[in-house]
């Protein structure tokens, strides 16, 4: 009996521990008077706690005793942690969580750039979307021709951005500034850009309001940063009538490092004999070009790279002249261009990273341009007919360009930063104009600060400032910039954008000495914006200012001086849809601008809506991908409404005037390309080749870029594109090892 | 004789107290591991995440609660409603990277590789054409590290197996390859013998894929 007795005291005993012990806690968990449901709590090392509901309550029972900790964690919360004394009594309590501001939640400062790389969120455009957007012939700067803000010039290279000139667009590789990103201006046509889209894995193009880290561009910056390591070792080729290429890239078996080398030689006299060009070549555009590399990763994960490309090339062309019936103009250049970048990213430790970078180029025209009889022979005028004499020149130049910078980042916990550094560019030009030399140097000294400040998830400003200074000139500025982000809802944000921006006169403008300084631009930019489950839609307006333009003075019939008195404006409104989702393996967008803008500057005797303008721009980009037949279908339209053409004079008493206007015709140009990839997703190939066609302006629609005059005005004749479409077929071939397997057992 | 009753009833006493320890963290884990069973939705699945998250809090040295963590947050996120898909794989490889460091064995480790390898695939179908170079390789290197770490795991060749039964046979995959594939899965699962507590999950999902490649 007494046993039994014991064995009910006993289970009586550990019974009433449990009951006794069981205290109910329950509360609720709450962010801004709003529920937090999903969040973890805790009782902190003990197996006790809960997850609070859609409501943001949660409620569990525990047998401890005394005091504990509470903690609650959410995703996207800073961690909650709180001290409580667990006796007889339950427990309520409500939990206020504090966000936690994150790359994922945050709001981004959006107004006036385009962001591409796969991490940001923004993606508009990468090297591959470049690749397959039709009519672009993986050029960057056609690419980004179809997005918004952009006009559709064809007759000289560069971005033509919001009302800017071509060389108001600058372009830097991780962050060193490119002083010759295209082949060498030809009268008339557009040149080509240098770097192959394949060599960036991130494109930011700013379309204004860009920031303090980069300066001298009145317009816009077009930032590209080169990929890291490759994913693979490869040996690639490229079969192409024009093109023949043959290169390398090595990755370490240990993935640290990669080295890289590529040669390619470009002659287009196959093409030009197949497809008849307007302009008759006597010599055919032929280039040799080549590049190296090697990147090595850091022991705390930073990166040096090194990248360097040579390329040597010429051509000929000859066309009628303007001025008389049976003359000819022979134009003639070779070009040697040698470009070099350094970069160097380290993490200091502390929140604290550092960007070093170096770049050196050289880049030497040869030009010679001539006046050629039917027999081609060189063709002298006296100083009287100068207004033909002036096409008979040549033009030696040399520019060498240096620079160097550093940025300092340090992160203040979260988003927020702060990043400071300097950058000096000693440029060197020797330009000789018949046998004249007009040598500049300028030292360009710069120093500029920039904080991004999280407020709030919601809220985020970005203020920066930036000083320059060019010795050529003898003038420094400060170049005041802020952006303001505001999220307006999940998927949609408000961004402000305003900056001071300024540009030393182009180097031809400082042939001769004078008082010239920067030229202005101020820039207000308005952006909204709203990207849910891959869709964009981004809708842009903007005002800018331009003060201190070059003004030319005429001081003489075929001579001028250069001032600082013109003005202008730009105002506009930019709209972009992307959508990747609503039909399968189809990528589509559309981009419209409309500008209104007016400049008095170079020539124009009043404020003129510059010839480089049309007021309606579009683009409708499609890209279609098919898998069962490994092929991709790529679609782009653009069309544009008519530029103004000006056929501005001299009068006698030294002003300029407007002889003759008009507008050109509206411009429209439908592409097309292929690619075709029979090895995609073989797992057991290690040749991967691609087989890529297009054409640009498959109808033939003619386009005119403007009107030419001759010195009296009586014949005008319009620019056109060397040919009406544009044909290019290739085969591009990829060997690759894949190192998978040895990082695999190495890392074993 | 009382004596010896009360001596067994304080050796009881003791042993409950110390059976509790390891007792307990069985009993939590065999509980949670039920409700992860019976989970069906996002919130079931993060409520189960969070159960053994805080078990392997409190535990500080055992890699299961938080290899179990990243397993259910995973399962969340093959789900529509996940919502953010690149917000829970973060979340489930940062619990992979805790598991990872509370165990020496290849075997364990190559369960968690499992696990990664879904966070991995989940985050390159966000955008396949553009994730594919980067997040689709990061996903075959954990599966086939985790091969390598250890070739009898079931588990990876059926997640193998489910990736090429998923993957378009213009694409190198389709039934035909997936085939062998569960087949040597299911070999593997016929020969496991996992310990108390162990992963043993993927037969069935073998065996119902299995059967469409017939």
């Amino acid at each position: 009996m007494w046993i039994r007795r014991l064995i009910i005291l006993f289970l009586s005993l550990v019974f009433q521990s449990v009951v006794q012990g069981q205290i109910v806690i329950r509360g609720k968990v709450i962010c801004r008077k709003q529920a937090v449901p999903g969040a973890s709590i805790t009782l902190k090392d003990t197996y006790d706690g809960s997850t609070s509901d859609s409501s943001g309550n949660f409620a569990f029972t525990t047998e401890e005793k005394g005091d504990h900790a509470l903690v609650v964690t959410a995703v996207g919360y800073r961690p909650f942690e709180k001290s409580i004394t667990i006796s007889g009594q339950p427990i309520s309590l409500e939990v206020e969580l504090k966000e936690m501001i994150t790359e994922l939640n945050a709001v981004i400062i959006t107004a006036g750039t385009f962001e591409a790389g796969d991490k940001k969120r923004a993606a508009v455009l990468n090297s591959l979307d470049v690749a397959t957007t039709a009519g672009s012939n993986a050029d960057i700067t056609a690419a980004l021709k179809t997005l918004p803000g952009t006009q559709q010039v064809g007759e000289q290279e560069g971005l033509f951005v919001r009302g800017g000139a071509g060389y108001e667009t600058k372009q830097f590789i991780d962050g060193n500034l490119v002083n010759n990103p295209y082949t060498t201006s030809i009268p008339d046509i557009s040149g080509r850009g240098r770097f192959s889209p394949f060599l960036f894995k991130g494109t930011v193009f700013s379309t204004g309001g860009y920031s303090a880290l980069y300066g001298q561009a009145l317009s816009s910056v077009l930032l590209l940063e080169s990929i890291d390591l490759p994913q693979r070792s490869e040996v690639d080729a490229s079969i192409t009538p024009l093109v023949w290429g043959l290169g390398t890239q090595q990755l370490a078996k240990n993935k640290k490092y990669s080295y890289g080398i590529n040669y390619s030689y470009t002659n287009v006299g196959l093409y030009f004999s197949l497809i008849k060009q307007t302009p008759d070549y006597f010599r055919m555009p032929q280039f040799h070009s080549g590049d190296a590399n090697f990147r090595i990763k850091t022991k705390n994960g930073g990166m040096i790279k090194y990248y360097t490309t040579f390329s040597s090339g010429d051509l000929g062309l000859r066309r009628p002249d303007i001025d008389s019936g049976y003359l000819k103009n022979a134009f003639f250049v070779r070009n040697n261009n040698w470009y070099n970048n350094f970069s160097y990213k380290e993490n200091l430790g502390a929140g604290w990273k550092m960007h070093l970078g170096a770049s050196f180029s050289t880049n030497l025209d040869d030009i010679q341009q001539q006046v050629q009889d039917k027999l081609n022979q060189p063709k002298d005028f006296p100083p009287a007919q100068y207004w033909m004499k002036y096409k008979n020149f040549t033009f030696h130049n040399l520019q060498n360009l240096f620079t160097g910078r550093v940025v300092f980042e340090k992160y203040l916990g979260g988003l927020s930063a702060i990043r400071f550094g300097t950058e000096y560019w000693h440029s060197d030009y020797r330009p000789e104009y018949n046998d004249t030399l007009f040598r500049q140097i300028d030292n360009y000294t710069a120093a500029f600060a920039e904080g991004s400040i999280y407020l709030s998830k919601a809220l985020a400003a970005q203020i920066g400032t930036r000083f320059e200074y060019s010795s050529i000139i003898n003038r420094s500025d400060m170049a005041p910039r802020l952006s303001l982000a505001y999220k307006t809802g999940n998927r949609s944000q408000l961004s402000l954008a305003y900056g001071i921006f300024y540009q030393k006169p182009e180097s031809q403008q400082l042939y001769v000495p004078s008082s010239l300084g920067f030229t202005k631009a101020i820039h207000y930019v308005l952006d909204y914006q709203r990207i849910y489950d891959q869709r964009t839609l981004r809708l842009e307006v903007y005002y800018k200012k331009y003060k201190d333009l070059i003004r030319e003075v005429p001081a003489g019939y075929n001579y001028y001086y250069y001032n600082n008195t013109g003005n202008g404006y730009a105002k506009g409104i930019d709209l972009f849809f992307r959508d990747k989702k609503t039909i399968k393996d189809f990528d589509y967008w559309v981009s419209y601008s409309y500008i209104d803008t007016k400049r008095d500057f170079l020539n124009y005797p009043e404020q003129l809506q510059p010839a480089f303008v049309a007021n309606h721009t579009a683009s409708i980009v499609t890209k279609k991908f098919f898998t069962n037949l490994k092929s991709g279908f790529n679609v782009t339209y653009s069309w544009a409404s008519g530029r103004p053409y000006y056929n501005i004079q001299t009068s006698s008493d030294h002003k300029f005037f407007i002889a003759d206007q008009g507008k050109t015709k509206n411009y429209n140009s439908l592409s097309l390309s292929v690619e075709w990839l029979p090895n995609l997703g073989k797992t057991n190939t290690k040749s991967f080749p691609l087989l890529f066609a297009t054409v640009s302006n498959l109808l033939g629609s003619s386009q005119i870029y403007g009107y030419n005059y001759s010195y009296d005005g009586s014949v005008k004749s319009p620019v056109l594109p060397t040919a009406k479409r544009f044909y290019f077929i290739g085969l591009f071939l990829s060997w690759g090892v894949d190192r998978t397997q040895d990082a695999i057992n190495n890392n074993l | 004789m009382k004596k010896i009753f009360l001596l067994l009833i304080a050796v009881l006493a003791l042993q409950s107290l110390s059976f509790s320890q390891s007792e307990k963290f069985s009993n939590a884990m065999k509980q949670s591991l039920a409700l992860f069973d019976s989970a069906k939705t996002v919130e079931d699945f993060t409520r189960v995440a969070n159960n053994f998250q805080r078990i392997g809090d409190a535990e500080k040295s055992q890699w299961l609660p938080y290899y179990y963590a990243a397993l259910s947050l995973s399962n969340a996120g093959w789900m529509p409603s996940v919502g953010d898909v690149d917000k829970n794989a973060e979340q489930t490889k940062a619990l992979c990277d805790k598991a990872e460091a509370l165990t020496t064995s290849d075997t364990d480790k190559a369960e968690i590789n499992a696990v990664r390898y879904m966070a991995l695939t989940q985050q390159m179908t966000v955008d396949p054409q553009n994730r594919y170079m980067s997040y689709g390789m990061e996903a075959n290197r954990a599966l086939q590290k985790g091969m390598l770490q250890d070739p009898g795991n079931p588990r990876l060749y059926y997640l193998e197996g489910a990736g090429l039964f998923n993957t378009p046979p213009q694409f190198g995959g389709g039934k035909d390859k997936a085939k062998p594939v569960f087949e040597k899965a299911l070999d593997l699962f016929k020969k496991q013998n996992p310990k108390e507590l162990y992963p043993s999950w993927g037969l069935k999902q073998t065996e119902t894929l299995l059967a469409q490649c017939q």
